[in-house]
């Protein structure tokens, strides 16, 4: 029962990264460059829902400012495409990677202006409330966490392999030059992958944020949602859930059967094993360039 | 308007292109020399981590502004150096020897972990080494036996042919001891880059097909660059040791790891100038951020705000304006200034404008 118990709160935990990787997967299946500010726009998410809902702030009711502040991100999501991203159009993937970085650093620099630097629980109608099954005992929020997760995961990968928009996408990234001669708008493509991972980013945010404490330096989380999305393959939405899970699991289980220093160690260990003896990640779409 | 006319073949083989060239490095070398006697000791002390972070740029400026692999671990190689270096003095070993040695075992270190490394592209290798960033702060407190743990170790003053040098009671010894060595690497990596092997480096930047068809041993110079390239970073991180005082394992977090990349971005990726001219930018903000701060207080008449992060914040700002504006960063846009004079007034606009490339994905299906 106590397996059962860390076994549900490390899927919950687990089921955020898988969110942030998912954010990950979703630009680099679209535009073949990895947002390391991923993590900083799930901050960020959490944090403008804290600033609608919250009683100190604005105190909208929940389940208005959760679409309004999805919105927002998705918005910011469109206008980084536009001003920022679209400038580097061409220009290598390491600068990307290095630009996004940088963002990350100024978006935690401005959330820490606007909200400070105090940890903050987003007041939401589920806190507080369990589910109990016998024995067990969930928080609504875990249970609330983990079901959203799979309804989002399912919808974005159903929109990616049947609609005419999610397989423009994949061309747009596979061969950028190809899909401008197929009639795909490339960079409005480009523009809305970017809102929907401001989207995405903001789900993760109002869960993560619902379930525990958010500060300007959680983005720094990201990187432990890389882990689940290398592990998971990195093109590969089910892969970017399955990474995030398995990180989720493996954490409370090494601190609790190993010694309690190793849960921050076990993710990227299991991270450097997978780029070592599988380089490309678990559900792999690489294949060998040849000359 | 100035030319350089090509008068004999060693202009092209030997390390400076003319005489003028040569002495405008021998005056900047006089000037550095003579610091000590120019500038207090609290300006010689910011100026001694400006060398040293030189340092540690041009370590990684090898492997990732030469050879084109991105490394967001080198801090790990910093600590790794600091480390060897200290707990090598501790054991008896007189640092004229330690500290070669130090570079030398991170070098071997960095070949070992260039093995796994050579298998990994692009964003791979970035995500595995920042993932090598990040273990490196639990390692240290895992192994404290050696390490100290999270109470770390102290620096011991040094002998130098003799002389005891120490950072706070010499400053100006310890000054010569890091400009000497940067003197030294610098001097290395400016023969390595005409060399064939350096030669190779930017073949595999380029273009790893073509280096291949070219005959060029792609594993080889991987390995060979991350070893040069950790060994430089493990001297630089033996003088951040000693530099610092104290240290322990959030001395080398991933963040200096992440600023090390983001600073050689600044100064130029791919140029010997870029480590310093970067290293010059993260080592004055700030100071100068400071002093601004002062001076805007100063002007509205209000008390001094402190504003936490703001260093981290303008310093990513800076990056982005220059990944958007400049991607050849401040030593690109000197060598458009300096071409712009020379070539008066024949030079156009289009002249540094790169080819665009559009993106062909690896993942094929």
């Amino acid at each position: 029962m106590d397996i059962l118990q860390l076994l549900i709160s490390g899927l919950a935990n687990g089921c955020v990264y898988g969110l942030i990787a998912l954010g990950f997967v979703l630009i680099y299946k679209a535009t073949e460059a990895v947002n390391f500010a991923q993590g900083d726009f799930m901050m960020l998410g959490a944090f403008i829902t804290i600033g609608f809902t919250n009683a100190n702030y604005m105190g909208v009711p929940f389940w208005l400012a959760v679409p309004i502040s999805i919105g927002i991100m998705a918005l910011l999501g469109y206008l980084l495409d536009r001003f920022v991203i679209r400038l580097m159009f061409g220009q290598s993937q390491t600068a990307v990677v290095i630009l996004t970085i940088a963002l990350g650093f100024v978006i935690r620099f401005v959330a820490g202006m606007i909200w400070g630097h105090e940890p903050q629980t987003l007041e939401n109608p589920l806190a507080g409330k369990e589910l109990r099954m016998g024995e067990l005992v969930l928080g609504m929020e875990d249970v609330a966490v983990i079901v959203v997760t799979i309804l989002l995961t399912w919808g974005l990968y159903e929109f990616f392999n049947r609609t005419k928009m999610g397989l423009a996408m994949q061309g747009a990234s596979q061969n950028q030059l190809a899909a401008y001669y197929m009639g795909v708008p490339v960079k409005r493509v480009q523009g809305f992958i970017w809102a929907l991972a401001g989207a995405v980013a903001c789900i993760a945010g109002i869960l993560f944020a619902a379930k525990g404490a958010v500060d300007p330096g959680t983005g720094l989380m990201g990187i432990k949602a890389f882990a689940a999305a290398v592990i998971g393959g990195f093109g590969s939405l089910p892969g970017a859930l399955a990474g995030g899970l398995i990180v989720g699991v493996i954490e409370p289980f090494a601190s609790r059967y190993i010694a309690a220093g190793y849960s921050q160690v076990a993710p990227y260990a299991l991270l450097l094993a997978v780029l070592i003896f599988r380089p490309h990640g678990l559900f792999s779409q690489v294949r060998v360039k040849k000359v | 308007m100035r030319i350089v006319f090509k008068t004999d073949y060693m202009q092209d083989i030997r390390s400076w292109k003319d005489t003028y060239q040569l002495m405008l490095y021998l005056i900047l070398l006089a000037v550095v020399i003579a610091a000590p006697v120019l500038i207090d000791d609290f300006y010689l002390g910011e100026l001694t981590n400006v060398l040293i972070w030189a340092l540690a740029g041009m370590g990684l400026m090898v492997l990732t502004g030469h050879t084109g692999q991105a490394s967001l671990g080198h801090a790990a190689f910093l600590a790794f150096g600091c480390y060897a270096n200290i707990i090598l003095m501790e054991q008896g070993v007189p640092f004229m020897v330690a500290f070669p040695v130090a570079g030398l075992l991170t070098g071997l270190v960095g070949v070992i972990i260039a093995i796994p490394a050579l298998r990994l592209h692009g964003i791979y290798l970035a995500i595995a080494t920042l993932a090598m960033s990040i273990l490196t702060d639990d390692i240290i407190v895992l192994t404290e036996p050696w390490t100290g743990g999270v109470s770390g170790k102290y620096a011991p003053p040094v002998n130098v042919f003799g002389f005891d040098i120490d950072r706070w009671g010499t400053p100006k010894e310890f000054y010569y001891l890091v400009l000497g060595v940067v003197v030294i690497v610098t001097l290395g990596y400016i023969n390595l880059m005409r060399a064939p092997l350096g030669r190779s480096f930017i073949a595999v930047r380029d273009s790893e097909v073509s280096a291949q068809a070219m005959g060029v041993d792609i594993a080889r110079t991987k390995a060979m660059s991350f070893g040069l390239s950790c060994a430089v970073t493990g001297l630089a991180g033996a003088l951040m040791g000693l530099f610092a005082g104290a240290f322990n394992n959030e001395t080398f977090s991933v963040i200096i790891s992440i600023e090390l990349l983001m600073m050689i971005v600044i100064g130029g990726l791919g140029s010997i100038h870029g480590a310093f001219l970067g290293a010059i930018v993260i080592g004055f903000l700030p100071q100068f951020l400071s002093i601004s701060k002062e001076w805007v207080s100063a002007l509205f008449g209000g008390a001094d705000v402190a504003i936490p992060g703001m260093e981290f914040g303008v310093f990513g700002l800076i990056l982005i304006l220059f990944i958007l504006f400049e991607p050849m960063g401040i030593y690109g846009r000197w060598l458009k200034i300096r071409t712009f004079f020379e070539l008066f007034p024949f030079y156009r606009k289009d002249m540094f404008k790169r080819q665009k490339s559009y993106l062909k994905t690896e993942r094929l299906r």
